[in-house]
C-alpha cells in the first residue's frame, strides 16, 4: 500500500502544480499541456512519455487496489461473527473511511479522465484548448460538477491524511516523536493538496479564471 | 444500582449463540465488573441455571485472562484498565450493558464469554523468546543496556496478552500484540541474534492464525489496558523490512 501510494502521491503533487499553471493565463496553461505531450523528445516520440507515465500509474493504481482488496478481505475473514454492540471506531475519521473513500476516489478518477482527458463528458471537449475545457467544466451553471469535484477532492484529502501517516509507519517510522511529526506532516500535506486542487474550480466559479 | 445485562450465551464452540437479557438488582458501585457477574452467577446457580462462563484469574489487572467486550468497548469504558479492575461506579443506575466475547476468527468462542487465545501462544512459539542457557540469573552488569532502550522494552513487556487489541481492531489484526513482543526483544542485546528470523516467524504465525492485516487505524492502543504504544508496530515493520532485505538466515549477514 505504501509503495504504490507514494507513486500515486508523487503524481498528485505534479498534477496539482500543473493545475496551478492556470493562474498564469490560458496561453501558458495550454502551452504546459502541449509540452507534456512532447516531454522526453527527441529521445521519445511525441506522446510516449505520457503513455509511459500512464503505464506506471496504472500499475501503481492496480497494485494499490489489489493490496487494499487483500486487506479488506482478510479483515472480513478475521471477524466472521460481528459484534451486536459496536462502538464507532475511536481512531480518526480518515482511518475509518479509507476503503469507501478509496472507492469514491476511484470512481471520480474514471469520470475525471472521461471529462478532462478524453473530453467525452466535457461541454467543450477540445484537446487543443485544455484551458477552455476547464473553464467550461466549472462554469457556475454546472455547479453540480464543481460539487462532485469538491467532494472527491475532500475525500482524497482524508484518504491522504491517514494514508501518508500510514505509509511512514509501514516503512518503519518507529519513535513517538517521529509519530507526532509524521501525523502533522500528513495533515499539512493533505490540507495543502486539497487546497491546491480546490482553488482551480473555485477560481473558475467566481470568475477569476475565464 | 439496578442494571439490565445483555450477555452472549453460547453452549459450546458449535452452538450458534445469542444475546440473553438478565436483570441484576442491588449492585454496589464498589463491586468490580467481574464481581457483579459473580453475583449474577450465584443467583443463576441457585435457580438451577447454567452460570455464565467468563475468563478470569488474578483479578489484579496483571494476568491477561479476563477480557470482555462491554458496550462495544474492549475491557469497558475506562482506559488503561482490565475488565477485572473496572468498577461498577463507571456505570449508572438503570443502564443496559451489552457483554460480548472477543470476536475474531483466531479466537473461537469456547463457551459464553470464554475464547480460545491459543493463537497468541502460536505467535510466541514462532519467535517470541530468546535462546539462552537457563539456570541462575547472569550478573546484570555484564550486559549493559542503554536506559532509554530498557525503558521502551519494559513498556512493551507490560503486554499481558489479553487480546483486547484484536477485539477492538476493525481488521481483527493481532499486530499490536506481535509488535509489543518484537519490540521488547529487539531493543535488548539478548534479543539480537534471533532478531530477523523472529520477526518473519512471528508475522507468519500471526497471518496463519487468521488475524487480519494492520492498517494503522490505532484502535488497539486506545483500548490496551497496558497502554502499549502504536509505534511498536513501526518497530515491527522496520525489523520486517530489514529481515526481508538482509535475509536473516544467511550466514554472516
Amino acid at each position: 500500500m505504501a509503495v504504490t501510494g507514494i507513486l500515486l502521491v508523487l503524481f498528485l503533487i505534479a498534477h496539482m502544480l500543473g493545475n496551478l499553471k492556470i493562474f498564469t493565463g490560458a496561453e501558458a496553461f495550454n502551452h504546459y499541456a502541449h509540452w507534456l505531450r512532447d516531454l522526453g523528445t527527441p529521445l521519445l516520440a511525441p506522446g510516449w512519455y505520457l503513455w509511459l507515465q500512464r503505464g506506471v500509474l496504472l500499475v501503481a493504481l492496480l497494485g494499490h487496489i489489489a493490496a487494499a482488496t487483500v486487506l479488506a478481505m482478510r479483515a472480513r475473514a478475521a471477524r466472521p461473527v460481528r459484534y451486536a454492540h459496536r462502538k464507532k471506531v475511536q481512531g480518526s475519521y480518515a482511518a475509518r473511511t479509507m476503503r469507501w473513500g478509496g472507492v469514491i476516489i476511484g470512481l471520480f478518477v474514471i469520470y475525471h479522465i472521461l471529462d478532462l482527458t478524453t473530453g467525452h463528458l466535457n461541454p467543450v471537449g477540445d484537446p487543443t484548448r485544455p484551458q477552455a475545457n476547464v473553464v467550461a467544466d466549472f462554469a457556475p451553471e454546472r455547479w453540480y460538477v464543481t460539487l462532485f469535484y469538491t467532494l472527491a477532492v475532500v475525500t482524497l484529502g482524508f484518504h491522504l491524511r491517514h494514508g501518508a501517516f500510514s505509509a511512514f509507519r509501514s516503512l518503519g517510522q518507529q519513535t513517538p516523536k517521529g509519530e507526532r511529526r509524521a501525523r502533522s506532516l500528513a495533515l499539512v500535506f493533505a490540507v495543502a493538496l486539497t487546497a491546491g486542487y480546490l482553488v482551480v474550480p473555485f477560481a473558475v466559479l467566481i470568475g477569476l479564471v475565464r | 444500582m439496578n442494571l439490565t445485562l445483555r450477555i452472549w450465551r453460547q453452549k459450546g464452540p458449535e452452538d450458534k449463540g445469542r444475546m440473553v437479557t438478565y436483570q441484576v438488582d442491588d449492585v454496589s458501585p464498589d463491586m468490580s465488573f467481574l464481581e457483579m457477574l459473580d453475583v449474577l452467577n450465584e443467583r443463576l446457580i441457585l435457580q438451577g441455571e447454567e452460570p455464565i462462563a467468563f475468563d478470569h484469574d488474578c483479578r489484579e489487572g496483571i494476568c491477561g485472562m479476563c477480557g470482555l467486550m462491554i458496550n462495544g468497548d474492549a475491557h469497558g469504558p475506562q482506559r488503561g484498565t482490565t475488565a477485572c479492575q473496572l468498577h461498577m461506579r463507571q456505570f449508572s443506575d438503570g443502564e443496559t450493558i451489552d457483554i460480548e466475547p472477543w470476536r475474531a476468527r483466531a479466537f473461537p468462542v469456547i463457551k459464553d464469554l470464554v475464547v480460545n487465545r491459543n493463537a497468541f501462544d502460536r505467535i510466541i512459539a514462532a519467535g517470541g523468546y530468546i535462546t539462552a542457557p537457563t539456570g541462575s540469573a547472569p550478573e546484570a552488569h555484564s550486559t549493559p543496556v542503554p536506559k532509554v532502550d530498557a525503558d521502551a522494552a519494559f513498556e512493551s513487556a507490560a503486554c499481558i496478552g489479553c487480546g483486547a487489541c484484536v477485539a477492538a481492531c476493525p481488521n481483527g489484526s493481532g499486530m499490536l500484540f506481535t509488535a509489543a513482543k518484537i519490540t521488547q526483544l529487539s531493543l535488548l542485546p539478548q534479543g539480537q541474534p534471533e532478531r530477523y528470523t523472529r520477526v518473519i516467524g512471528m508475522v507468519d504465525a500471526h497471518d496463519e492464525a487468521g488475524f487480519g492485516g494492520c492498517t494503522n487505524a490505532g484502535e488497539c492502543t486506545v483500548v490496551c489496558p497496558k497502554g502499549i504504544p502504536l509505534d511498536t508496530i513501526g518497530r515491527l515493520n522496520r525489523d520486517y523490512l530489514l529481515a526481508t532485505t538482509k535475509r536473516g538466515n544467511t550466514p554472516g549477514s
